[in-house]
């Protein structure tokens, strides 16, 4: 994704794809299995990791552990874990709220974005990777351009247009919003995977008869299917989390995404902490679910996607 | 091709442009409209030019903007060059010393590793408000851990510094996953052989972190020390929602500040553009100089 076409994480020296963070042999450290590190490193070792672990998870658990207590005990300086458990808050935010509403609103919002951003992307990320025409470095240089500067600069503009054309306070709006951002970053991914599909596919295809489209249908995107796994994942995740532009754009609360949503729980003054808490475990739930099953795949994706650039 | 260099210049390109150009002009929320329209009593509208219409006025906003007189330029920029490379450095720095601990056959380590990825599961924006949560003033768990080993409460928010660092302390915290496993995986990619060979050799461990694992985590590490750059330069989220530029917009970074001025109080549309435009340059001679360093030390890429 990145103007950087450099050696990466998923090919070693042979050209051996190997995924990120999969463990394929025990490598790195010199120490063989018969040889036993000495004791006090090892409880160092476990020591310092399991610190690290405590951090990481600390703030999630203590968060967690708050969304079960009434607010009376969310507002105290009681740091016991458990205090007289409720479900009470998830049942506020699910059925006095717009919550659910958000949500849907949310899930709208990122699927859109993921499908049309894959879809422009694939077609445009094949074009640059296989077809010669005017302006197509100037085009590939935008896109790389345009990866530095997530909503800053084109906030604004794209503001001032969504007025014009009357969208504000849609969720179209803001689909065609994270598209802007969505599709340079997609389009830059997808022309690395369709580079390291061999062009001899695509000549045999049009000897057999098939036309461009054809060709790119049926033999290209088949080939490309992690590689648009992985777009359309990381996509998705984008639309999901983005915060800048559902702040400015949508402006009536059965409009809200879940990132704008979850700050009328909590305006600078009388806070509403315990309901936060709540809607913070119900979001975060299904998306570390995902997160888990696709995260090494995107670290791959994300180190590998600008080499071919 | 020619459908999809349209689409793409209409979402992409069309805006960008308008952005630049924006920047060149003086238009705010009160002088949008070319023409100024009035009802009249019998229901027609009449429409005359608006003399105060937005107009282009050239380089005047940058000036303005870098010379101080609008806007907070530099005291942002201050603010963004010190939370960028706080974050990066500890990003990196944390990340390696936990990838080169879970590097080796250990027990337990599969356990280490899903918990140390947490924090990246996260939505950003959960974490940011979580993070909040921590360190409010009244009944923060921070605070109510320093007043349980006898230390007073901070007041994180209400002064520059405390209130950057809890942004910078979120931050870190979210971040260092993704160094972890991205350089996790660069460590696999390092032979064993060579580190055996320079076991032999009689290499310490420091000699051979120093001359084996680094140079061979090299291009792992300029690629995600230049996303994390820039990602953490443009980390909106955590500013807004964590500091929200408290106390009085002292720990505003560049991008929300112009954020802020482009949607906060009369909204001005040309002074945000300019903060756009400038980011971009910053961000564009960055990534040049990098890479020029780069390849002056012989990597070729």
């Amino acid at each position: 994704m990145t103007s950087v076409p450099v050696a990466t994480a998923t090919t070693d020296r042979a050209g051996v794809p190997r995924q990120a963070g999969v463990p394929a042999r025990p490598s790195g450290s010199a120490r063989k299995s018969g040889r036993r590190r000495p004791w006090p490193v090892s409880v160092a070792l476990h020591a310092t990791l399991i610190m690290a672990s405590v951090i990481a998870v600390g703030p999630l658990v203590w968060v967690l552990l708050s969304s079960f207590k009434p607010s009376t005990w969310v507002n105290s300086s009681d740091l016991s874990l458990v205090k007289e458990p409720t479900l009470a808050n998830y049942e506020y935010v699910l059925t006095q709220t717009n919550f659910l509403r958000w949500t849907l609103n949310s899930v709208i919002v990122a699927a859109f974005t993921m499908a049309l951003g894959v879809f422009v992307a694939a077609t445009a990320g094949y074009a640059l990777s296989r077809f010669q025409f005017p302006g197509r470095r100037h085009l590939l240089l935008t896109f790389l351009v345009t990866q530095m500067f997530p909503g800053v600069i084109l906030i604004v503009p794209v503001y001032v247009i969504m007025a014009r054309l009357g969208l504000i306070n849609t969720l179209p709006a803001l689909v065609i919003a994270n598209l802007t951002i969505a599709i340079p970053f997609c389009t830059w991914m997808l022309k690395g995977y369709f580079d390291s599909i061999p062009t001899e596919l695509d000549e045999a295809a049009q000897l057999d008869g098939c036309g461009y489209f054809a060709t790119f249908w049926r033999v290209v995107l088949p080939l490309a299917r992690p590689g648009l796994a992985v777009t359309g994942f990381f996509t998705f995740l984008t639309a999901w989390g983005e915060v800048a532009y559902a702040s400015a754009f949508i402006q009536t609360d059965s409009n809200f995404t879940l990132a704008y949503g979850l700050q009328q729980f909590v305006p600078r003054f009388n806070p509403l902490w315990h309901y936060l808490t709540a809607s913070a475990v119900l979001i975060t739930i299904p998306a570390a679910l995902v997160y888990y099953v696709a995260q090494r795949h995107l670290v791959s994706g994300l180190t590998a996607g600008g080499t071919k650039g | 091709v020619a459908p999809v260099v349209l689409v793409l210049s209409v979402l992409v390109l069309y805006p960008l442009a308008r952005g630049v150009y924006l920047s060149f002009t003086n238009t705010t929320e009160a002088n949008q409209n070319a023409e100024t329209c009035i009802r009249s009593i019998t229901g027609a509208e009449v429409c005359e030019p608006n003399p105060d219409a937005a107009r282009f006025v050239g380089l005047e906003t940058y000036t303005r903007v870098l010379t101080g007189e609008i806007g907070e330029f530099w005291h942002q920029f201050m603010i963004t060059i010190i939370w960028t490379v706080s974050c990066v450095v500890f990003h990196y720095g944390i990340g390696l010393g936990l990838a080169v601990l879970l590097n080796r056959p250990m027990r337990l380590r599969g356990f280490y590793r899903v918990l140390l990825v947490l924090p990246w599961a996260v939505p950003t924006f959960v974490s940011a408000f979580a993070w909040r949560f921590l360190f409010r003033h009244e009944y923060g768990l921070i605070n109510e851990m320093l007043r349980a080993i006898g230390l007073d409460p901070v007041a994180w928010f209400d002064n520059t510094w405390t209130s950057l660092s809890t942004a910078v302390v979120a931050n870190i915290w979210l971040g260092v996953p993704f160094m972890m496993v991205a350089l996790l995986g660069g460590l696999q990619t390092i032979p064993a052989e060579l580190n055996e060979a320079a076991t032999i050799d009689g290499a310490s461990t420091w000699q051979r972190f120093l001359n084996v694992t680094l140079p061979g985590l090299r291009p792992v590490s300029m690629t995600v020390i230049l996303l994390g750059t820039i990602w953490t330069f443009n980390m909106f989220p955590v500013i807004y929602l964590l500091t929200g530029g408290q106390p009085a917009g002292k720990t505003e970074i560049l991008v929300t500040g112009a954020y802020r001025a482009a949607f906060e109080g009369i909204r001005n549309y040309s002074l945000a553009a300019t903060y756009g435009v400038l980011i971009l340059s910053i961000l564009l001679v960055f990534s040049i100089l990098y890479r020029r360093a780069l390849r002056k030390q012989g990597e070729v890429w």
